[in-house]
């Protein structure tokens, strides 16, 4: 057995002692002496040195702040020196990254999401094929529970989407109030709320607040039936959890969002017609005189049209990421999040593309 | 033959989960898939119901093949009931809307009668009212059984239905359910990790094991004549010692020789492991073998003594209470096995 390896602290000197070797040094190699000042290491009465007893040394002198390492003599000076020389060359090593490449990841990603598009058509078609069977014995829907929904979704939320579209209407009217004002064109702040709101806006906040307070609910509560295994008692109890749970939701907001949105047109045009009248001096009479003058009834109906899409968007994927909720808590709260982005990701989607077809057929 | 299973396997990316798994349920009979967590029993079970595909094997439920072989019935068309795990009742519903909740197509009258009549098989008449978070556990429990039972489904399956209850409770509601299955004549697969719930309620007991279903008996025969070692150890208590085969109805070990119907396969003079029960061995003081007491756990009416033989083996004894012996005290033990229960020997196998 080699002689332990140790430091002697004595007046500002340090000195190694026994046998700095990988034996020697053993698993806890002799660290600095705490709040020790040391002055230089003094390696003269080595019993042995080799590579590890070297590479310590020169740690040692390193973080008692660069002290000189004294007494090596011959070829253990030499080694000292060579293993200085390889250790300034040495880079740091790399971590080791087990991180996969971007192609793979990319790829991954493509096929989860083409993996998600395939399984919400699914989705939509097994909602279809059970509505289809539905029509030819309504006796099976659910209506209380269907009119409980058309409240909970439409009714509760006229406050917020009549405020929200009166606010809407405020912000239009003075903004593009001001531009109008610059060249005396007043009187067209007519046409800009009412087209704006009737076409757009009311319909679009009306979605995206529906899609925000209902559809994530939906979503949180089908995920907790999910959880709890409701979903499947359900179907073994020989119920189509699509049958009981989707189709009263869909017909629910396919009712409750075109009437949410005529509400949200009453109200943005309101505040429209408020702010004409107090910061450009068009007078109620005038507005409403001049409205159906330059409103034409097309308007109104492709605003109110596109709703029912978006409530068949909102019903559907708050649905379908209610049903893919598995495990527990923390998978609703994740496909909740998702349910609202979705929704109103697709809903906007869906209406930039009426948009290109409305101009088509030059509606 | 009203569950038939072949050769059943489910496997999720290519891991199996459940491998080549057949058994056979009779009409009214009350089995039980039992083993640890992680066995397979409830994905198997939930293939039953029709929550997972089968990768190969068919599964036939009343005659009438469900899964398998290109054919899948979804859960809805299979008439299984199920009681779940954490029962499922629906929060938002009284007892009497959840246990009716599968009886549509039934017109009203008659709706309303079998309600009463689970409703007083449960024995929670004039409860109809009450929501499922009035109820106790226990109750809660029984109406998820009546919910399961009520469109008069084929076939039961119970999902590791008495977890949640108190370790006491569980036997007794166990028990309960039984004679309610029993009573409607009610065909059910029972899915648990405790033997003592398989015995109290089933007929059949399947043992599984990494995905295989390792023994189907009935729970005498698992305890006296289990097919493998893993069997002989999850059920019951027990230990092995060393043994060599004499021939077809004995073996010698260091309790001397036992008698008993060896299992085909064990040649004379072959090494096996013998298993001994703890009500195997007999405390008797005349006896020429004695063993030293290295533990022992007070169990009410009885001791359980671990008990160290002459070659360091150890085996457990099960002795009245009133024989009351310190842990080092020798006692005189004698074996008495009749069902002798051998497997080839095993390295380091104690």
């Amino acid at each position: 057995m080699a002689e332990a390896a140790a430091l002697l602290w004595r007046e500002g000197r340090l000195r190694a002692v026994g046998a700095w070797t990988v034996d020697g040094l053993g698993a806890q190699p002799p660290g600095l002496p705490p709040g020790a000042a040391v002055g230089a290491v003094d390696a003269a009465a080595l019993a042995a040195l080799d590579t590890a007893g070297a590479l310590w040394l020169l740690r040692l002198s390193e973080q008692a702040g660069g002290v000189a390492i004294e007494g090596l003599a011959g070829a253990r000076q030499e080694l000292l020196e060579r293993v200085r020389e390889s250790r300034a060359r040495m880079a740091p090593a790399r971590p080791v990254r087990d991180e996969e490449g971007i192609l793979p990841t990319t790829g991954r990603q493509v096929v989860a999401r083409l993996e998600r598009a395939h399984a919400f058509l699914a989705f939509i078609g097994e909602t279809t094929v059970v509505a289809a069977r539905l029509v030819r014995r309504p006796g099976r829907m659910p209506w209380r529970e269907v009119l409980g929904l058309i409240h909970s979704a439409g009714v509760a939320a006229l406050p917020i989407v009549g405020l929200l579209a009166f606010l809407i209407g405020v912000v239009i009217a003075y903004q593009g109030g001001q531009q109008l004002k610059l060249y005396g064109a007043n009187i067209f702040i007519v046409e800009l709320v009412a087209l704006t709101t009737l076409r757009e806006l009311g319909p679009l906040i009306a979605a995206i607040i529906v899609a925000g307070r209902t559809g994530s609910a939906w979503t949180a509560q089908i995920g907790t039936m999910q959880v709890r295994e409701e979903v499947d008692a359900l179907r073994t109890l020989g119920i189509s959890p699509v049958e009981r749970l989707v189709l009263p939701r869909l017909l629910a907001l396919l009712i409750a969002l075109p009437l949410l949105t005529v509400f949200a047109d009453l109200l943005g045009v309101f505040g429209g017609m408020l702010i004409a009248w107090l910061v450009l001096g068009v007078s109620l009479s005038d507005f409403i005189a001049r409205f159906p003058e330059v409103v034409y009834p097309s308007a109104f109906l492709v605003g109110v049209g596109k709703a029912p899409f978006f409530a068949a968007i909102i019903a559907l994927v708050g649905c379908f990421e209610g049903f893919r909720v598995s495990g527990g808590a923390e998978s609703v709260g994740r496909h909740t999040t998702l349910s609202v982005v979705q929704a109103i990701f697709l809903v906007i989607v869906a209406d930039a593309l009426f948009s290109v077809l409305f101009s088509w057929l030059n509606l | 033959m009203w569950l038939e299973i072949d050769n059943a396997s489910i496997a999720y990316s290519g891991n199996a989960v459940v491998h080549d798994v057949s058994l056979v349920l009779q009409q009214g009979q009350i089995g039980c898939l039992l083993g640890p967590s992680g066995c397979g029993k409830t994905t198997l079970l939930r293939a039953i119901a029709g929550f997972e595909r089968l990768t190969a094997g068919r599964i036939a439920i009343g005659g009438r093949h469900v899964s398998g072989e290109g054919c899948f019935v979804p859960p809805e068309q299979r008439r299984v009931g199920m009681v779940f795990q954490d029962l499922a009742l629906f929060p938002h519903l009284t007892i009497a809307d959840n246990i009716g909740f599968g009886l549509r197509g039934l017109d009203a009258d008659e709706r309303h009668k079998r309600i009463a009549r689970l409703m007083a098989m449960i024995g929670l008449e004039g409860r109809e009212a009450c929501y499922p978070h009035q109820l106790s556990g226990g109750q809660q429990q029984r109406v998820a059984v009546a919910r399961a039972m009520a469109p008069r489904p084929d076939l039961l399956l119970l999902d590791e239905p008495f977890s949640s209850m108190d370790a006491d409770l569980r036997e007794k509601l166990a028990r309960e359910v039984r004679d309610i299955l029993r009573e409607d004549g009610v065909t059910a697969l029972l899915v648990t990790h405790d033997q003592f719930e398989a015995f109290a309620m089933a007929d059949e007991i399947g043992v599984m094991h990494h995905g295989r279903l390792a023994q189907w008996d009935n729970g005498y025969n698992l305890y006296h004549e289990p097919a493998d070692r893993f069997v002989a150890d999850f059920i019951g208590q027990g230990a092995m010692i060393r043994g060599s085969v004499v021939d077809a109805h004995s073996a010698d070990t260091v309790l001397g020789r036992i008698h008993g119907d060896a299992p085909a396969g064990c040649q004379p003079g072959c090494i096996v492991d013998v298993l001994v029960r703890p009500d195997d061995i007999v405390h008797d003081d005349a006896s020429s073998h004695q063993a030293v007491i290295l533990e022992k756990a007070f169990r009410g009416a009885e001791y359980l003594y671990t008990l160290g033989l002459e070659n360091h083996e150890q085996v457990l004894c099960m002795v009245q209470s009133h024989h009351d012996h310190n842990v080092g005290e020798r006692i005189g033990i004698r074996v008495e096995i009749d069902h002798l229960v051998m497997f080839p020997a095993q390295r380091e196998a104690t």
